[in-house]
């Protein structure tokens, strides 16, 4: 058993738990944070995307036990059904999901990926490596890429994220 | 109070359209839309159960044999493990949908590698993950399993009532001016939902509580209950958020069965959520499909033979083929037809529904010959579909319901700029990139099914919407709100739909795309019935009844629902039930998609830059859902054209990529902006409410756009699906140009 | 996952010796503990590294960069001066996997990936790399994203990651302190190891070793290329890459340096290609010379056959890319 304290959302958990559970068993099955999703359980879904220290991450390929102490953001942290994110907004107005299963984790991951294209981090599309980091079209789809969503809402992701971030720049 | 309407005749009056709240049709948000987006919507496993434990199913990895000995007690010198189940009632594959009965069960013996054929229950998942991984069991193998469809000595066998042999394809191949003769191959496919199927099982008593990830609860319980040997009424099903389904949760799946009974066995409840790696090897797989297509026709186009004879393949004993050739049998004429399908019978995993089973991989391979046939004619690809649509359904003596075929090749053309397009394949190249536009028509076959609905007009004016219909993302929380808003008059705000739960009444589950009209006529009908209750509280006639923004009134809407309620609620109960308009009218949806991609001419690489889909689906009930859905199957087309294929190894059978890493369904970059358009429509033979399918249609002929682009492109044909890299290499262009 | 002690390095040497008594570092965990939930790995103990001092990237003395172990993937590739004098290094780990897995993924754990053989990660196929002795499924099963170089009657896995082989083009060192606190500098170009009798081992660090850093040597000037072919358009592991590092004087070959993903249990270099290339004048004779050279023992198994003719294609278009005059990317 691990003992770690777990601050997420701003709010501190004392965790005691097996080793072995992971940042995402800990905050579904241990804290009832179930917003954050399991859709593979091995990083090749994105599903599971929380903000770790302002950085997204796969919660399902760490362990809860490596993050004592750490700040952690969650899809319950972003915004609540009365009082959305202008992102989640987006999301509902542009109808950037279907059943919804990916969503948080597409939510959380596109809120910090905005924020990695704010810093100037280039992508793998990126003509120019030393270039501002303009949120096209193609952009956004290369950093959402680590998202599947297999209803296909594709389009409508781009363009609710391109509205949001183009309402907060 | 009871609305039953049986589908017999056409439905002309077209009520929807004359309804002044006027939300059916529009673009409204998802309801359920806030709750997705912040992580509120409790999906399987999300329920919070008091004293849950955990169960971690146990595959088999034998294709063949009996299950002769499992080291149970090795496990259970841990205090923290529960129970190793292997009982004669657990599922050895999923049911299929609408099976309403337990698939097979046992599992002692083993028809296909990755069988789950235990289970082990834990304190944590940690524990029971472990312990299952970990679990020694003894086979027995049996030697003559098949595992290759094409092999000689696989056994086959023919559906009797899906072979067709109509005047003499052989000779009309021979008289023809033109001909197209080839062989196609499209790979399985899994559906992949975001959500692993799950289910959390707790008793009371003798009642059941089973919260899962299905399709179709009304005929799931009836499943669930016949596996445990105990009766519906004791249990109660819920799936109010399903995370995609696409087929895979039409039929109860094993960790279901699993769950019950190990919740009875120890008495506590039980949570048993598949790995992805089981998703893949346990639930349902698309057959992999063999198409031997042949046209023919006269000079100016017009097919005078088609044959479509296709192969495929299921384990032994299963009744579900994949109906390939469904679309074939209505979409185009020609007097001369062989349609056939055969099925191999393999140790592979279940064969069953995946989307749009039998025009996905139907129409993707038909409007592939179809594209070859236009080439070798020298007749435009628009034009040499528009001349093949028949009058009257070419194989029976009845017409078609609503067909709006034409209208969506034009429309499509027009947009697309299909004139300005390159014909000469391999003739346009931007820097390394081949550039080539392809089109393909689409077809699915529409369905209407038994499905109740119970609406109550509360008596402060709002109204609740209950059935155990599901919402897998299809948009039944958003549709069914707007037909009760119309109907009865009311904001958006005012209505609340309840889905996904035994205790309301039996919806027709989502599936085959007939979800939305039929649990739609539902609360049509159900609506229309507190309508007349209303009318005769205000001394009028229903049909002159006007409701709007909460009130009513003849004439114009003039006082409140609360007042003319006056404390009483009124609720009804709508019943539809498929009729003869089902049987004398063909009834299907048409589309049509346009394509451009890019091929890379050093590697073979395809990316699809631009796609266009045109769909007729009758009434729209929701512009945006609907235009999702179909977003949904042309992507789903991209990737079967592109990057999705099971791979099995042949030597005993188990799916070798079975995960998300290496069974490619497309990521965001694989797909560009893709306009949809919605053409008007209503189908009076479809429902009462007009409205035909639409969430599969997208897929139905989709992947047929982009490979036929790939060869206007390349000048390749890849006949064997899906066009990776590989199958381009050696016919690029020379590399020393 | 097989149930593990765990423990927190605080020091270097806390960790190595943990490490040479059979515990196994964790830094950003996304290939272990994917490996160790399918109990392919099962380590009795895990040390986590994070906490110690490896997350710089510095200047050395003789103008290249130090990079700490632990720096994670992004933080690599978004560095400013990896990004203006070693973009194909930038390039490379942005090709690879997705923007989540990169904020995790560290320098170190990157170089110890290991492969995606579908058979080394199903438990139930024998696999001479997790259980050596028992067999290899893949040689005559479904191969498709396997070795056509350097493999072995043993096994024919991959290693698959990106950013080694920008390392590998660009000569980079790889820092590995050992048990005793010793420090010795190993070409990434000799880390990895070709499976032969042993595809168990994947590269040279021995128990208690622990990568330190990678050292980047002076920026080189020339062309700097990445090109990745893949079965997605994003988010799938290389079937072939190509890392390309041309300087040209007038219109001769100056210098090459090149590295290939995808097609070998390493990063695949050949300084014959290289030393072929150096002094010619640009042709596609000589660019078809070598790949001639290059592919001259590579060897299909069946559904990775399409690679050599692939790898033929990128490497020639890479090279008449990289050996155009014009401004350098």
């Amino acid at each position: 058993m691990e003992s770690t304290e777990l601050v997420v959302n701003g709010k501190a958990h004392k965790l005691e738990a097996d080793s072995r559970v992971t940042l995402l068993d800990a905050l579904r099955n241990h804290l009832g944070l179930t917003g954050t999703k399991k859709g593979c359980d091995h990083g090749q879904c994105g599903a599971c995307t929380v903000i770790v220290e302002g950085r997204r991450v796969n919660s399902c390929l760490t362990l809860a036990c490596m993050h004592d102490g750490d700040e952690i953001t969650t899809i319950e942290g972003i915004g609540q059904p009365y009082n959305l994110s202008a992102l989640q907004s987006a999301f509902v107005a542009h109808d950037g999901f279907q059943c919804g299963y990916c969503t948080p984790g597409q939510i959380c991951s596109a809120t910090a990926m905005i924020e990695e294209a704010r810093a100037g981090w280039p992508s793998f599309v990126s003509d120019d490596l030393d270039g501002p980091a303009e949120l096209s079209d193609e952009e956004i789809s290369e950093r959402m890429s680590g998202n599947l969503c297999r209803c296909a809402a594709y389009p409508n992701i781009v363009n609710a994220i391109r509205q949001a971030a183009g309402e907060q720049s | 109070m009871n609305a039953h309407r049986k589908m017999d005749k056409p439905d002309t009056r077209n009520r929807l359209d004359d309804m002044s709240q006027g939300l059916v049709g529009t673009a409204m948000d998802r309801p359920d839309g806030p709750l997705k987006v912040s992580g509120q919507a409790t999906y399987a496993h999300e329920w919070e159960v008091p004293d849950m434990v955990h169960g971690v199913l146990v595959r088999a990895t034998i294709s063949k044999g009996r299950v002769t000995d499992v080291a149970s007690d090795e496990i259970l010198a841990d205090d923290a493990i529960h129970a190793v189940i292997t009982d004669d009632r657990l599922l050895r594959r999923p049911a299929q949908g609408g099976a309403n009965e337990a698939p097979p069960q046992g599992s002692k013996q083993v028809d296909y590698f990755g069988q789950p054929i235990a289970l082990v229950v834990a304190d944590t998942f940690e524990q029971a993950r472990h312990a299952a991984n970990n679990l020694k069991i003894g086979y027995e193998t049996e030697g003559n399993a098949a595992f290759d469809p094409e092999a000689a000595a696989t056994e086959t066998d023919k559906p009797e009532d899906d072979q067709l042999d109509q005047g003499d394809l052989d000779q009309a191949m021979r008289n023809a001016a033109f001909t197209v003769d080839q062989v196609y191959r499209t790979p399985g496919h899994n559906s992949a939902a975001m959500e692993p199927h799950c289910a959390i099982a707790s008793w009371e008593g003798d009642k059941l509580t089973l919260r899962g990830s299905y399709q179709m609860l009304n005929f799931n319980i009836n499943e669930l209950a016949d596996a445990l040997h105990i009766s519906a009424d004791n249990i109660r099903m819920l799936s109010p958020f399903v995370g995609g389904g696409f087929g895979s949760k039409l039929g109860l799946s094993p960790e279901a069965v699993a769950a019950a009974i190990a919740a009875k066995e120890i008495g506590l409840p039980v949570c048993v959520t598949l790995s992805r790696q089981q998703v893949f090897e346990t639930t349902m797989r698309r057959s992999e499909t063999h198409q031997h297509v042949r046209l023919s026709c006269g000079e100016d186009g017009v097919l005078t033979g088609l044959g479509h004879e296709c192969l495929v393949s299921n384990l032994p004993g299963e009744e579900f083929y994949e109906p390939v050739t469904q679309a074939t049998h209505f979409l185009y004429g020609g007097k001369n037809r062989k349609l056939g399908i055969e099925v191999a019978r393999l140790n592979r995993t279940c064969g069953g529904s995946v989307r749009a089973p039998g025009e996905a991989v139907g129409m993707q391979v038909l409007e592939n010959a179809m594209d070859e046939l236009a080439e070798a004619a020298g007749i435009d690809p628009v034009e040499l579909r528009k001349r093949n649509i028949p009058e009257q359904h070419p194989e029976k003596d009845i017409p078609y319901s609503s067909r709006r075929f034409t209208e969506a090749l034009d429309e499509g053309a027009k947009r697309f700029g299909w004139d300005k397009r390159n014909a000469k394949p391999g003739n346009l190249r931007e820097g390394d990139w081949l550039i080539g536009h392809g089109m393909a028509g689409a077809a699915r076959i529409n369905i209407l099914s038994e499905a109740k609905a119970k609406v109550t007009l509360l008596a402060n004016g709002s109204a609740v919407v209950e059935t155990d219909m599901t919402d897998i993302g299809t948009g039944t929380y958003a549709i069914l709100t707007q037909i009760a808003c119309d109907m009865l008059g009311l904001p958006a705000d005012k209505v609340e739909t309840k889905l996904g739960d035994t205790d309301f009444p039996a919806g027709p589950g989502s599936g085959g795309s007939w979800g939305a009209s039929s649990s739609g006529s539902a609360v049509f009908l159900a609506c229309e019935e507190i309508r007349r209750k209303l009318a005769d509280k205000l001394g009028s006639d229903e049909r002159d009844l006007e409701l709007a923004d909460g009130k009513a009134g003849t004439g114009e809407p003039a006082q409140s629902l609360a007042v003319i309620l006056d404390g009483e609620e009124i609720s009804a109960i709508g019943h539809i039930e498929p009729g003869k308009t089902l049987e004398d009218w063909q009834q299907a949806t048409y589309g049509s998609y346009f394509a451009e991609v890019a091929v890379n001419a050093i590697t073979g690489e395809t990316r699809v830059k631009r796609m266009l889909g045109v769909f007729g689906a009758g009434r729209i009930l929701n512009e945006k859902t609907a235009t999702s859905q179909c977003y949904g199957g042309m992507i789903w087309g991209i990737g079967s054209a592109l990057t999705e294929e099971l791979a099995f190894d042949n030597r005993d059978g188990h799916i070798v990529n079975h995960d998300l890493a290496e069974y490619h369904i497309p990521v965001n970059l694989d797909v560009p902006q893709i306009e949809v358009v919605l053409l008007k429509e209503r189908d009076e033979f479809a429902s009462p409410i007009q409205a035909k399918g639409i969430g599969e249609l997208g897929i139905c002929g989709a992947a047929a756009a982009v490979t036929n682009a790939i060869y206007n492109a390349t000048g390749i044909r890849v006949r064997d699906y899906p066009a990776t890299l590989d199958k381009l290499l050696e016919g690029l262009p020379d590399q020393q140009q | 996952m097989k149930p593990f002690e765990y423990a927190k390095a605080t020091a270097h040497a806390d960790a190595t010796a943990q490490a040479a008594n059979n515990a196994t570092f964790i830094a950003g965990g996304t290939n272990l503990l994917d490996l160790m939930k399918l109990e392919v790995m099962a380590p009795g103990k895990l040390v986590d590294i994070n906490r110690l001092d490896l997350s710089e990237i510095s200047q050395t003395d003789d103008g290249g960069l130090r990079i700490g172990a632990l720096v994670t993937n992004s933080d690599c590739a978004a560095d400013k001066r990896i990004r203006d004098d070693y973009p194909v290094l930038s390039r490379a780990i942005l090709a690879g996997a997705s923007g989540q897995l990169r904020n995790k993924a560290t320098t170190g754990g990157n170089l110890c990936q290991r492969t995606r053989c579908y058979y080394f990660y199903d438990t139930a196929m024998p696999c001479n790399k997790r259980e050596p002795g028992s067999g290899c499924q893949a040689m005559e099963g479904f191969n498709r994203i396997h070795a056509i170089l350097g493999a072995s009657d043993a096994c024919i896995a991959t290693y698959p990651g990106d950013m080694a082989v920008a390392m590998t083009a660009l000569h980079a060192q790889v820092e590995i302190e050992d048990k005793s606190g010793d420090i010795r500098h190993v070409p990434v170009r000799e880390f990895h190891l070709l499976p032969g009798d042993h595809p168990e081992k994947d590269n040279i660090l021995e128990p208690g070793d622990l990568i330190t850093a990678v050292i980047l040597p002076p920026p080189v000037e020339g062309k700097q290329i990445y090109q990745k072919v893949r079965d997605r358009a994003s988010y799938a592991f290389a079937l072939c890459s190509v890392a390309a590092i041309v300087k040209m004087d007038g219109d001769t070959i100056a210098s090459v340096a090149l590295a290939f993903g995808g097609l070998a249990h390493k990063p695949w270099c050949d300084e014959a290609v290289e030393e072929l290339l150096v002094g010619q004048q640009p042709s596609a004779e000589l660019f078809g010379k070598a790949a001639d050279l290059l592919l001259a023992e590579a060897q299909g198994y069946g559904s990775n056959d399409f690679k050599v003719p692939l790898t033929r294609r990128v490497l020639i278009s890479v090279l008449k890319k990289a050996t155009q005059t014009g401004a350098a990317s």
